[in-house]
C-alpha cells in the first residue's frame, strides 16, 4: 500500500526519459496514456483507503522524518491526485488526434515527455508532505509547462510561454524565498513537523514574511485577481491537448497548496490577525466580477475559456476564505468541478479547432448545427457551467452560498448572483455564435477542397468530449464521492 | 390499478412527443391532459409520495398521501385539475396552428405548473418556478415580433429575478428552520420577506406587476391564454400554502382590484385591458388569502379556478380577433357581430362571468370573498372591492364586447373563428354556465369546510342593482361622451419607473459623477491612468505583473506590521 504511493511519482519519472527516446507518436501516445491510466487507478486506489479520514504515509529512502522527505496522504492529497490523472488520461485521449494535427511530427515524442513530467510534477506537488519537495516538483511541472506551451501551433505561442516563464520563475522564487525563511525560522521542512513545533518560534517576524513570500508566489501560480494576466495567453496559445491538460489542473494544484500552507502549515488563526481572509474574500469577488467580465468581451473562445477560469477560481478563493466548513467543501469541490467543466470546454474548443481550423467565434458561426453532438456537449458543460441544478456546477454555488448565508456575508451571495448572471452571458456568447447566428460559409484555411461541409469529429476526440460531459451530469446527480472526499478534507484542514 | 407517476411526466414526454413527431400528429396531444386528469381523478385518494434524493436534499417532487393535511392535499388537487382543464381547453384552442415552438413550450409550461402544485420542497418549487419562466417565455417569443422579443425578455429577467429571490429564500429559510419543506412561513424573518416578494413577482403584487401587462399582450393569441392560466394561479397557490391570514395581503390585495381598473379604462389595446382586469382579479384572491378564514381561502380557490376559465375565455375570443383581424386595437374595431356571431356570444358568456352576473361562474365565488371581508370587520376595504366589482363590470364585462363587436361599425368582415376555437371556447362557456348555475360541483371539492349559500336574496339583488347602475352609468357616460374614448395613445403605468426613470435617472447620477469627476480632476484622472483600460485584447505584460507581485507584497508586509500593534 505504501509502495504504490511512491509509484505515482517513480512510473511517469521513468517513463518520460523512454519517451522521449522512442521515434513513433503512436507508441508514445499509447505509453503516456497508459501511464495516466495506472496513475488514475493507483490514486484511485489510494483514495478509497483515505476517504474516511485516514492516512498513509511513506518516507522516502526509508529516512525518518523530519530529516527524510516524507509522503502523507491523506484524502485532499488523494482527491488532488485523482482529478490530475483523471484529467491526464483524459486529455491524452483527445490528444491522440488532437496533438498530430497541431505539433510538428519530429517534435511528437518530446511532446509527450514533456506531457508525462508535468504530470509527475503535478502529482508529486499533490502528494509530497514536504515544502522544499514542493517546490522542487513545482518547477519540474513549471518547466515541463513552458515547453509544452511553446510548441503551440502560432508563433505567439513562443512569445506566450517566454513571458509565462518569466512570471513562472518570480512566482516560483517568491516560493523559494519563502521556504527559505521558514526553514531559517524553523530549521525543518516537514510540513507535519514545521506545523507541530510552530509555536515556539511563532514570534519571529521572519516566519510572517516568510508567508506572505509563499503566499504570493503560489496566489501567481494559481492565477488569483489581479496575478491571473499570464493565464489567458498562455491557455489561449497552448496546442489544445495542453490547454485541456493544464486549465485542468495547474491552477488546482496550486489552489490546493495554497490551502496547504494556509491550514496545514501556518495556524488558521496565526493569518487571521494579517486581515489575509478578508483581502482574498474581496480579490475573490473581485475575481469572478472582473474574470466574468471580461469573459464576455472575448472573441475568441479559448481565451473566453481562459477569463472564465480566473472567474472560477475566484470562487474557490472566495470558499477557501469564509473559513468556514461548508466554504472549504464548496472550495474542494469546485476543484474537482471546474476540472470536468473546463476540461470539457476546452476539448470542445478543440474540435472546434481541428475541424474550423480557428476558435474565433466570429468564424464559427453556425458550426453547432454542422456538429450538433460536440454543440451539444459544449452547451452542456456551459450549462455546468453557469450552475444549472443537476450539473457539477450547481453543488458548488450550492455549498457557497450555503456557506456565505451562514457567515452572513451578504456580499457574496450578490456576487454569486451577479457571476451567475455574467456566466449566463458568456455561455450565451458561445451557444449563440455556435448555433443561433445564420450560418455563414467556414472560413478554412489550407484546406484544397472548396467543400464548405464540415466533417464529424474525430471518435475519440468525441469519446474524450463526451466522458467529460457526462461526467458534468453524473457528478452534479450523484455528488457522493466528491462530496465524502470534500467534507473529510474539510474537517482534517479545519482540525488543526 | 394505482397512479404511481409524477403527475406532470406525461406533460413533459408529451412535449418530447410534440417536438419529435410530425406535426400532423398534434391532434394526439389534446388526449393527454384528458386522459391524465381523468385518471388522476380516479386515483386521487390513492396518489403515493415520491421523491428523489440529489445531493444531500431530498427532492419531494410528489408531495401527496397520508403525510400531507387534508387540506393542502385538496388544494393541490384542485390546483391540478383546473390546469388540466386549463391545459385540455388550450390546446384544442391551439390546434388550427402548426408552430411547434407554441405547442411544446405549452405543454412544458403546463406541466411544470402542476409540477409546481405537487412539490413538497422550496428546492423542487424552485426548479419547477424557474422552468415556468423559462417555458412560458417561448410563447411570448412565438409571436416573432420585434415588440413581442424585447418584451419576452424583459418577461423573462423579471420572472427569473422572481426565481433567484426564492432560492435566496429557500437557502435563509433553511438555515433558520433546517428544513426546506413547504408549509405556512408568516411574515417576520428576511427569508419571509423573499419569499413574499418571489411570489409577489409572480401573483403580479402593485409595482410588480409590470412585466404582466407588458408580456401578456404581446404574445401570440394561444400562448396568451396559456399564460394567463398558469404563471400567476401558481403564485396564488403558493400565497395560500405559506401566507395565510397574512394581514399585509389584505391590503395589498384591495390595492390590486383598484388601481387597474383606471388603465383598464383608458387602454386601446383590449388585450392589455384583460391583462389589467386579470391584476384586478388576483387582487380578489390575495384579498381571500390575507383573511385566511375557511370561507375567505375556499372563495380565493373557487375564484382561483373559475377566473382561469372566464379570463381564458375572454383572452381567446379576443384571440380569435387578433387571429381573424390581425389586431385589437378598440378604437380600429367595432362591428364584428356581423361575421363572428358565435364568437360574439361566448365572448358576452365571458363577460358576464368575469363581471359577477348571477348563473355565471363569478358569481358564486367573488362573493365568498365578499362576504369573508365583511365577516372579518373591514369595512372600507369591502366598499373597495365593492367599487372594484363594479370597475370589472365597466372594462371587461361591457368595454370588451361593446368595442369589439358591436359600437360603431368599422367596416372589417372577417370570418368566423377556426373551428377548433370555437369548440374550445364552447367548452369553457359551458363551463362558464355549469359552474354558476350549479355551484355545488365546484364547492365540493374545495379544500375547506364549506356551507356557504351562493343564491340569496340579499346577495343576489344586491349585485344585480350593483351591475344595473354600473351598465347606467357606462350608458349615459358613453351618451355624454364622457366615457374615455379609445384612441391610440401610450398609457404610463409604474413600467415607466423601471423602463425610463431608473434608466435616465442611473444616467444622470452618472453624469454627475462625470462631472464631479471633472471638478477633483487631478486625482481621478491620476488615479484612473493607473486602473488599466480593459479592452478586450490588452493583459498585463511581465513588467505590469511583477509590479504587482511587488506593491501586493508591500501591501501585505506593511498590513501585517499595522495589525501587529493591533
Amino acid at each position: 500500500m505504501e509502495q504504490l504511493t511512491i509509484l505515482l511519482i517513480v512510473i511517469p519519472l521513468m517513463c518520460a526519459p523512454i519517451t522521449a527516446l522512442i521515434p513513433s507518436e503512436k507508441i508514445t501516445w499509447a505509453l503516456t496514456l497508459i501511464v495516466s491510466l495506472i496513475s488514475l487507478a493507483i490514486s484511485f486506489y489510494i483514495l478509497y483507503e483515505v476517504i474516511d479520514g485516514k492516512h498513509v504515509i511513506y518516507e522516502l529512502g526509508g529516512w525518518r522524518p523530519p530529516w527524510g522527505i516524507e509522503y502523507k496522504i491523506d484524502s485532499l492529497n488523494a482527491f488532488v491526485a485523482v482529478i490530475v490523472s483523471g484529467i491526464s488520461a483524459l486529455a491524452c485521449l483527445f490528444a491522440y488526434r488532437s496533438v498530430p494535427s497541431e505539433i510538428d511530427k519530429k517534435t511528437i515524442p518530446l511532446f509527450y515527455a514533456a506531457f508525462q513530467l508535468c504530470l509527475l510534477g503535478l502529482l508529486g506537488i499533490s502528494l509530497t508532505g514536504d515544502i522544499f519537495n514542493l517546490f522542487v516538483f513545482l518547477e519540474i511541472s513549471s518547466l515541463a509547462t513552458y515547453a509544452l506551451i511553446s510548441m503551440g501551433k502560432h508563433r505567439k505561442a513562443l512569445t506566450a510561454a517566454f513571458s509565462y516563464l518569466i512570471l513562472g520563475t518570480i512566482g516560483a522564487t517568491f516560493f523559494l524565498i519563502g521556504v527559505g525563511f521558514l526553514f531559517a525560522a524553523s530549521g525543518s521542512l516537514n510540513t507535519a513537523d514545521i506545523a507541530s513545533r510552530f509555536s515556539s518560534f511563532e514570534d519571529m517576524q521572519l516566519v510572517e514574511t516568510a508567508l506572505i513570500f509563499m503566499v504570493m508566489g503560489i496566489a501567481l501560480k494559481a492565477a488569483i485577481f489581479p496575478l491571473h494576466s499570464w493565464l489567458p495567453n498562455a491557455y489561449g496559445q497552448a496546442p489544445s491537448a495542453v490547454s485541456v491538460f493544464l486549465s485542468a489542473t495547474a491552477t488546482k494544484v496550486s489552489i490546493y497548496v495554497l490551502l496547504r500552507i494556509l491550514f496545514d502549515l501556518y495556524p488558521v488563526e496565526y493569518w487571521v490577525d494579517m486581515l489575509l481572509p478578508q483581502i482574498m474574500l474581496s480579490l475573490g469577488c473581485a475575481a469572478v466580477i472582473y474574470g466574468s467580465y471580461r469573459a464576455w468581451q472575448q472573441v475568441e473562445m479559448k481565451r473566453l475559456l481562459a477569463f472564465s477560469s480566473v472567474a472560477q477560481i475566484g470562487y474557490m478563493v472566495i470558499g477557501l476564505s469564509m473559513l468556514n466548513e461548508l466554504g472549504l467543501i464548496a472550495s474542494i469541490i469546485h476543484l474537482f468541478n471546474h476540472a470536468v467543466i473546463k476540461a470539457t470546454l476546452f476539448i470542445g474548443a478543440g474540435i472546434l479547432l481541428y475541424r474550423a481550423n480557428t476558435t474565433q467565434l466570429k468564424s464559427l458561426r453556425g458550426l453547432g448545427k454542422d456538429m450538433p453532438w460536440t454543440f451539444a456537449a459544449i452547451a452542456l458543460a456551459g450549462l455546468s457551467l453557469i450552475g444549472v441544478p443537476g450539473t457539477v456546477g450547481f453543488v458548488t454555488k450550492w455549498y457557497l452560498l450555503e456557506a456565505a448565508v451562514e457567515k452572513g456575508l451578504w456580499i457574496v451571495v450578490a456576487t454569486i448572483v451577479v457571476g451567475s448572471v455574467l456566466a449566463i452571458a458568456y455561455v450565451w456568447k458561445i451557444v449563440e455564435n455556435l448555433y443561433f447566428r445564420s450560418k455563414r460559409k467556414i472560413h478554412i484555411h489550407d484546406v484544397s477542397s472548396g467543400d464548405d461541409g464540415v466533417a464529424k469529429a474525430p471518435k475519440t476526440m468525441t469519446m474524450a468530449l463526451w466522458i467529460g460531459a457526462i461526467m458534468c451530469i453524473i457528478f452534479g446527480l450523484n455528488t457522493e464521492l466528491s462530496f465524502q472526499a470534500a467534507s473529510s478534507a474539510a474537517t482534517a484542514l479545519l482540525e488543526r | 390499478m394505482s397512479y404511481a407517476i409524477p403527475v406532470f411526466l406525461p406533460f413533459f414526454l408529451a412535449a418530447l412527443f410534440a417536438a419529435i413527431a410530425p406535426v400532423r400528429f398534434r391532434y394526439l396531444l389534446i388526449l393527454v391532459p384528458l386522459v391524465n386528469g381523468i385518471l388522476l381523478y380516479v386515483n386521487a385518494d390513492s396518489l403515493e409520495p415520491i421523491s428523489i434524493q440529489l445531493h444531500t436534499f431530498t427532492l419531494q417532487i410528489m408531495d401527496v398521501g397520508a403525510a400531507v393535511n387534508e387540506q393542502d392535499a385538496k388544494l393541490s388537487l384542485l390546483f391540478a385539475y383546473l390546469f388540466h382543464l386549463a391545459c385540455f381547453i388550450c390546446l384544442i384552442y391551439a390546434m388550427h396552428i402548426k408552430d411547434k415552438v407554441q405547442l411544446v413550450a405549452g405543454l412544458l409550461y403546463a406541466g411544470s405548473a402542476i409540477g409546481a402544485v405537487f412539490a413538497g420542497d422550496f428546492i423542487t418549487l424552485f426548479i419547477f418556478w424557474e422552468l415556468l419562466a423559462l417555458t412560458s417565455a417561448f410563447l411570448v417569443f412565438a409571436r416573432r415580433t420585434k415588440a413581442a422579443k424585447t418584451a419576452g425578455i424583459r418577461y423573462l429577467i423579471i420572472q427569473i429575478l422572481s426565481g433567484v429571490l426564492l432560492l435566496i429564500g429557500a437557502i435563509s429559510y433553511f438555515q433558520q428552520t433546517g428544513t426546506t419543506d413547504i408549509g405556512y412561513i408568516g411574515l417576520g424573518s428576511v427569508a419571509s420577506w423573499f419569499f413574499l416578494i418571489a411570489f409577489g413577482i409572480k401573483a403580479a403584487f402593485p409595482f410588480m406587476h409590470t412585466w404582466l401587462t407588458d408580456a401578456y399582450p404581446e404574445a401570440t393569441p394561444v400562448g396568451t391564454v396559456f399564460l394567463s392560466a398558469f404563471t400567476t394561479k401558481v403564485a396564488i397557490y403558493m400565497l395560500a400554502r405559506t401566507f395565510p391570514g397574512e394581514d399585509l395581503l389584505v391590503y395589498i390585495g384591495a390595492a390590486m382590484t383598484c388601481f387597474p381598473i383606471f388603465y383598464a379604462v383608458i387602454e386601446n389595446d383590449l388585450r392589455k385591458v384583460l391583462a389589467y382586469s386579470l391584476i384586478n382579479q388576483l387582487g380578489f384572491m390575495v384579498c381571500g388569502i390575507g383573511i385566511g378564514t375557511a370561507l375567505a381561502l375556499n372563495g380565493t380557490v373557487a375564484h382561483a379556478f373559475n377566473d382561469v376559465i372566464f379570463k381564458g375565455l375572454l383572452f381567446m375570443t379576443m384571440g380569435a380577433v387578433l387571429t381573424r383581424v390581425g389586431h385589437v386595437n378598440g378604437s380600429n374595431l367595432g362591428g364584428l357581430y356581423k361575421t363572428m356571431p358565435k364568437t360574439t356570444l361566448f365572448c358576452i358568456v365571458g363577460a358576464a362571468s368575469i363581471s359577477a352576473f348571477p348563473l355565471f361562474s363569478g358569481f358564486v365565488s367573488k362573493s365568498m370573498v365578499m362576504a369573508a371581508m365583511i365577516e372579518a370587520g373591514h369595512d372600507y376595504l369591502w366598499l373597495m372591492l365593492l367599487f372594484a366589482s363594479a370597475g370589472v363590470f365597466h372594462h371587461a364585462g361591457i368595454k370588451i364586447p361593446f368595442f369589439a363587436f358591436f359600437a360603431h361599425d368599422s367596416g372589417l368582415r372577417p370570418k368566423e373563428a377556426p373551428t377548433n376555437m370555437l369548440i374550445a371556447m364552447g367548452i369553457a362557456s359551458a363551463i362558464c354556465i355549469l359552474v354558476g348555475t350549479y355551484p355545488a360541483l365546484l364547492y365540493s371539492l374545495l379544500p375547506w369546510e364549506n356551507d356557504y349559500v351562493a343564491y340569496d336574496i340579499t346577495h343576489t339583488l344586491t349585485q344585480l342593482q350593483l351591475l344595473f347602475f354600473s351598465a347606467l352609468a357606462f350608458v349615459w357616460l358613453n351618451q355624454r361622451g364622457l366615457y374615455p374614448p379609445e384612441l391610440k395613445s401610450v398609457n404610463l403605468d409604474f413600467e415607466w419607473i423601471y423602463r425610463k426613470l431608473l434608466p435616465s435617472s442611473g444616467n444622470a447620477v452618472y453624469r454627475l459623477a462625470s462631472s464631479t469627476k471633472a471638478s477633483c480632476f487631478s486625482v481621478l484622472v491620476y488615479l484612473s491612468n493607473t486602473i488599466p483600460t480593459m479592452k478586450r485584447g490588452s493583459d498585463a505584460n511581465a513588467a505590469t505583473m511583477t509590479l504587482r507581485m511587488a506593491l501586493g507584497f508591500v501591501v501585505l508586509v506593511v498590513l501585517a506590521f499595522a495589525t501587529q500593534f493591533m
